[in-house]
């Protein structure tokens, strides 16, 4: 039943002539969430990055339900959700607006359902205020609103806790772990003190010599 | 939470159909572009001064203007077009909403029509309602202003959809605007001699629907092509970010 929905297998990356990590195997399965632990500028985001499809400059193997990912790219993204440094949410519209151009190459969501999203981040009454009279916190809320709507099985968070607040943080937790509890699978880089019981972890940057 | 019950989550199966996904393009980036006004006026601006200063600039005569005046609005329209370039992907790189259109499990060459199509809504059809005042201020007749706009008409798509492989692949680039213009002009050049080609055979009574067809043909050809390019120039600019 537990068949890993995401297979690494020798993963290899150079960035700027500069060898982040090498021999790098692992599975990610159903049910689990995992912290890419490491440095800065050990390639955790390179890492996330590659896995999501957005970087295309590694070698080794990727395997997506036991297939190679390439196989079908299409099923891929669509059971995969990656939230990035970058919060993908356009300053001149509205949170409502965002999410909808967010979700519509996805899948149909009713705007009850995206409002529910935003009360549920703490942006209820925010919703036609144009995302650049926004805090960062508020922004960066607007793009976690995707969790509380989304389906997809596997979960790539990069540095989700930026510029959230305490009580936020807490709320997010909660939610990543209650996401491993029905079987999603998750995988998180922060440097926040995330400790949440059966994390697993990759650790970047240890017993790799360069050249 | 969406999917309640303590289940097993299921692959997503069902998805969105690529239609209604380059729609939801077209109309994000019509809307951001309408808050931000100052953003779509100024590649006009730009068209309406150049073409005004010529006759100030280099002669105000009649039979001068008659003659070149098709060409003056075509290399205004032209590096109209090439100004706003820079635009088409800069904001949704900064801002990480590219990231999010690539991640998104829709034929990624589509959406990035959608998004060239906006542009060319946004830029070069303005340019085309524009074109038919310019052209009765620099003396054209009924006839040659007619076959002027259908020109523009084709060869303003062709522009943006060339366009986007340039702004595509210079995205991640710190000093791009120099490197684009570099890509794109000797690629704009066959549009441009046909373009202003067409106006000229006209003016002259000769037949232009040899021209019009070539020119024709340079859109089905950009526009079956040019999405698939720029959409894998994206990629790249993406996996170097």
């Amino acid at each position: 039943m537990s068949e890993p929905l995401l297979q690494a297998i020798d993963l290899e990356c150079e960035r700027d002539e500069r060898l982040l990590f090498k021999n790098l195997s692992f599975s990610i399965l159903p049910g689990t969430l995992t912290r890419v632990e490491g440095a800065n500028g050990s390639g955790k985001t390179t890492l996330l990055r590659i896995l999501a499809g957005l970087n295309d400059a590694w070698a080794g193997h990727l395997l997506w339900c036991g297939k190679s990912r390439a196989y079908d790219r299409e099923s891929f993204h669509r059971n995969t959700l990656y939230l990035g440094h970058r919060p993908g949410i356009k300053p001149l519209l509205t949170p409502m607006e965002n999410l909808r151009a967010l979700m519509a190459g996805r899948r149909p969501v009713t705007d009850d359902v995206l409002q529910q999203a935003l009360e549920g981040t703490g942006l209820a009454g925010y919703g036609d205020v144009p995302c650049r009279n926004l805090s960062a916190g508020q922004q960066r809320r607007v793009a976690l609103a995707r969790l509380l709507i989304a389906d997809e099985p596997l979960w790539l968070l990069d540095e989700v806790f930026t510029a959230i607040d305490a009580e936020g943080v807490s709320a997010i937790e909660t939610l990543l772990q209650q996401r491993a509890a029905e079987g999603g699978a998750v995988l998180v880089t922060t440097h926040h003190d995330l400790q949440l019981p059966g994390m697993g972890r990759i650790v970047l940057g240890e017993g790799q010599s360069n050249g | 939470m969406g999917s309640a019950g303590g289940a097993l989550i299921k692959p997503v199966e069902q998805g969105v159909s690529p239609l209604s996904a380059m729609g939801a393009v077209f109309g994000r980036d019509v809307r951001v572009a309408f808050r931000q006004r100052q953003d779509l006026l100024n590649p006009l601006l730009f068209f309406v001064m150049v073409v005004s200063l010529f006759p100030l600039g280099v002669s105000p005569e009649v039979s001068f203007l008659q003659q070149s005046g098709a060409g003056i609005l075509w290399v205004a329209a032209l590096l109209a077009v090439l100004l706003s370039l820079d635009h088409l992907f800069r904001h949704d790189f900064d801002d990480g909403t590219l990231e999010q259109l690539v991640l998104q499990p829709q034929p990624l060459f589509l959406l990035v029509l959608a998004k060239t199509l906006a542009h060319w809504m946004l830029t070069g059809l303005p340019l085309v309602i524009l074109a038919p005042v310019l052209g009765v201020m620099v003396h054209l007749d009924g006839n040659s202003i007619a076959i002027l706009c259908l020109t523009l008409l084709i060869g303003t798509p062709v522009l943006s959809l060339i366009g986007s492989i340039g702004a595509a692949l210079t995205l991640g680039l710190r000093s791009a605007g120099v490197l684009l213009s570099l890509l794109i002009i000797p690629l704009y050049i066959p549009v441009l001699i046909f373009g202003t080609g067409t106006v000229a055979a006209a003016a002259e009574g000769a037949p232009v629907g040899g021209y019009l067809a070539l020119m024709g043909a340079f859109l089905v050809l950009a526009l079956t092509l040019a999405p698939f390019a720029s959409a894998a120039a994206l990629r790249i600019s993406l996996s170097n970010s």
